[in-house]
């Protein structure tokens, strides 16, 4: 079993739903953030601009690639693919 | 109850000397003023706040870098307080050099004037509640109403007052409605309502660190600050963050009433740019009139009038004229005709000897007056003495250099940072930075470096002071390097759009991949090798709007300076150092050393060698000199895609050095000289 399997198997012991990496989602999702990158730095920059774990968030446009825009806290935020792929979401 | 337990006693006495001299140390006590109240502005960026402080501060200015970085602080004072003007930031923590600088200064605050955006609210307010934490007297502009008001944005203004704990005051800076207020309103700034229970935790912090703002600091995790009063640094940023976040979001249903509008154009025009089908067109529309308006209107009708003509024509010739007055000259005066196919032809010249200066000869100085009185003419004046050439002469500080920062860079400078202004301000900028962060990310880059690389364009040693908005070092390094190799800039795309004209679309072809080819390089090649990570793009997206054209305008005049004012003194250091090798004779020394090099490895004429060196001066002015050389097609490319990887002229190289430090500078430089040759000779091997 590998690490990202292991990561995903001990998360779904306390989260119920299923967790998509950010990067995945389409255009016109709406979600729950579940978990947020590793980096300390990275974790605090995205708090600060209100995506936080349990904060609802709108994907409002995926660009080819994999760059993600969100609607959160009333705001759009725009998330480049490493970090997309660092945030956890929980589709519905 | 106040005492922390965690702290034995041995540890209490350990740290209570720090709590004494707590500031002493600090770069910014010593940087900012220690006579008048320090009243500092804080806010997101793009809030208005450099009107705040042109308000506040009047016309005396100081600009500075702040002690051991780039980063720009404005200071100014007037009867009451020494005003301070802070980067714009997101959050006061140490995430780069902006907020580093931005935290010292507020910890040194005697009163913060915190401007916040009322249509960006829920971006602004994190800052808001985090200085009110801090326990720092605060004021707070609610700028930008009129636009929250169009938009159907309402804001309790007196309910928010009363939440935050401190005195709130609507504005429209632009308009300057709300300043006849601001006298009133700064003096009843007041520490706000903090949260509760960071309050409690901070007052167990007070006995080791000197404020309640410090030990904030240090509950975040902040280690500079911990470090200064020999603590340790707090591991409950996040959940302190969290629960700030959740007070904004509290607060803003309390206080802010959207009536949700129709699908605006402003959100449509947002959509528009960053759709994965639309965002290209839109970004082409974009490009292409900046292009208009900077590469045709600006570089070719606005330039070609201030430095053909008022430039050489009448400085040039004006301050040569008294130069040579009291000094030994020879002056070449050639009379310009048109030919019937529209060029310039020379119809007569004379040549003047003044072995003592005109002012000794009157009577030759009159016949040289009234031969020059009619028609066009082209001067050209040779000194004797070695000292008016290096001032005076061809590449003189006070000819040539004047007339390339005031008559060529400065309109080009103006019109670029113009459409950046115009850019940032209608909120394109950042989704512009989103729709291309892909394509930068194979670079090492994410999307924010498009702002450099298009500048870049304009003048690298602009572009290159630029990339210090870039997240980490290594993007500004990789950046740097790409721009220093593989980005021509204007004065030399002119030249090179002339020669590749005459060369024919096949030599124009080749041309344009191999420098694409390098430019993806280099950026691949350094991510890969350089240890580290690039910072991922993460920015908030302001809705779109219409620039307001006295925004767009200080902006661009701000921008414009405080480029003059850092890159002038480069440039005549660069010429300086260029007449001292003319006048000494290196710089012939180093053409012959080349030519070698020039004629049996690229297959050039060996005259393209003068062409080479001659681009330290500027880069258009080696390029200019091929022109003369009949080269072939293929030679054209040879030559051109030689002399785009060099660094772009000696400013460009001065400016690297102060942004990038003595080392790596010179590591560029030298790289680009030898990949200017080797990749040259690689080309030459395969075409010629």
């Amino acid at each position: 079993m590998d690490r990202a399997t292991a990561w995903r198997r001990s998360k779904r012991r306390i989260m119920p739903t299923d967790i998509t990496q950010l990067v995945d989602v389409r255009r016109g999702t709406r979600g729950t953030i579940l978990s947020l990158p590793e980096d300390s730095e990275l974790r605090s920059q995205c708090i600060r601009l209100g995506i936080c774990v349990g904060a609802s968030v709108l994907c409002i446009e995926r660009l080819p690639g994999g760059t993600i825009i969100l609607e959160a806290s009333r705001q759009e935020i725009a998330l480049g693919r490493n970090l997309a792929k660092q945030i956890g979401i929980a589709i519905g | 109850m106040n005492d922390s337990s965690s702290l034995s006693p041995d540890d209490i006495t350990d740290v209570m000397p720090h709590a004494g001299h707590h500031h002493v140390d600090t770069s910014a006590a010593q940087f900012l003023s220690k006579n008048k109240t320090k009243l500092v502005l804080v806010g997101n960026p793009n809030v208005g706040k450099s009107v705040f402080f042109n308000h506040l501060t009047g016309l005396y200015v100081d600009v500075s870098n702040f002690p051991g970085t780039t980063v720009e602080v404005s200071h100014g004072e007037n009867p009451k307080y020494a005003v301070y003007d802070t980067p714009g930031i997101y959050g006061v923590s140490s995430f780069n050099d902006e907020e580093r600088v931005a935290r010292d200064i507020i910890l040194e605050a005697d009163i913060i004037l915190n401007v916040v955006d009322a249509v960006h609210l829920e971006r602004d307010l994190f800052l808001t509640l985090q200085l009110i934490d801090m326990g720092k007297k605060i004021a707070v502009c609610l700028n930008m109403m009129d636009e929250a008001e169009d938009r159907g944005i309402r804001i309790n203004v007196e309910e928010l007052s009363n939440r935050l704990g401190v005195p709130v005051l609507p504005t429209t800076a632009i308009r300057k409605s709300g300043f006849d207020k601001l006298e009133a309103h700064i003096p009843q700034a007041c520490p706000g309502r903090s949260d509760a229970s960071l309050h409690r935790h901070l007052h167990e912090l007070l006995n080791c660190v000197g404020s309640q703002a410090e030990g904030l600091m240090v509950l975040e995790g902040d280690k500079v600050i911990a470090e200064r009063h020999g603590v340790e640094p707090g591991g409950d940023r996040e959940l302190i963050y969290v629960e700030r976040r959740n007070r904004v979001n509290r607060l803003l249903d309390k206080v802010v009433t959207a009536t949700e509008r129709k699908k605006t154009l402003s959100a449509l025009l947002g959509r528009i740019s960053i759709s994965p089908i639309y965002g290209f067109p839109f970004l082409a529309v974009v490009l292409y009139a900046i292009y208009l308006f900077v590469g045709q209107f600006i570089a070719q009708d606005v330039v070609g009038f201030t430095e053909k003509t008022l430039g050489d024509r009448y400085f040039e010739v004006f301050v040569k004229d008294q130069v040579s007055a009291v000094t030994g000259t020879t002056i070449k005066v050639e009379k310009i005709g048109r030919t019937a196919a529209g060029g310039d032809t020379t119809i007569a010249a004379r040549t003047y000897l003044f072995p003592h200066g005109t002012h000794a000869d009157p009577v030759l100085a009159d016949q040289m007056k009234a031969f020059r009185k009619v028609g066009l003419n082209s001067i050209n004046y040779k000194y004797s003495s070695a000292l008016a050439i290096i001032f005076f002469g061809e590449f003189g500080a006070f000819s040539m250099t004047v007339t390339y920062l005031v008559f060529l860079l400065l309109p080009l400078v103006l019109g670029f940072y113009l459409s950046l202004s115009i850019l940032e301000d209608s909120g394109y900028l950042p989704r512009l930075a989103t729709f291309v962060d892909r394509s930068l990310n194979g670079l090492g880059l994410n999307g924010r470096a498009i702002i450099p690389l298009i500048l870049g364009l304009g003048c690298v040693t602009m572009a290159t002071i630029t990339t210090r908005l870039l997240g980490s070092d290594r993007e500004k390094r990789i950046a740097t390097a790409i721009l220093q190799f593989a980005i021509p800039c204007s004065a030399q795309l002119a030249v090179i759009a002339a020669l590749l004209a005459t060369a024919g679309i096949k030599a124009t072809l080749i041309y344009t991949s191999i420098i694409i080819t390098i430019f993806i390089a280099i950026g691949t090649v350094l991510d890969k090798t350089l240890p580290g990570k690039s910072s991922p793009l993460l920015l908030d997206l302001p809705p779109m709007r219409l620039p307001r054209a006295r925004n767009v305008l200080q902006k661009t005049w701000v921008k414009t300076f405080a480029f003059m004012k850092e890159a002038a003194p480069w440039f005549f250091v660069g010429a300086l150092a260029v007449s001292i090798l003319q006048v000494t004779g290196i710089l012939n020394m180093w053409v012959n050393l080349l030519s070698p090099i020039t004629t049996g490895w690229l297959k050039l004429p060996a005259e393209a060698s003068t062409a080479f060196v001659m681009g330290l001066v500027r880069r258009d002015f080696g390029a200019a000199g091929l022109y003369a050389m009949h080269l072939t097609p293929m030679q054209v490319v040879v030559a051109l895609t030689t002399i785009t990887l060099f660094v772009p002229c000696i400013a460009s190289l001065m400016v690297m050095l102060k942004e990038r430090g003595t080392r790596e500078g010179f590591t560029i430089w030298v790289g680009s000289w030898v990949m200017a040759f080797g990749v040259g000779g690689l080309v030459a091997m395969i075409l010629l």
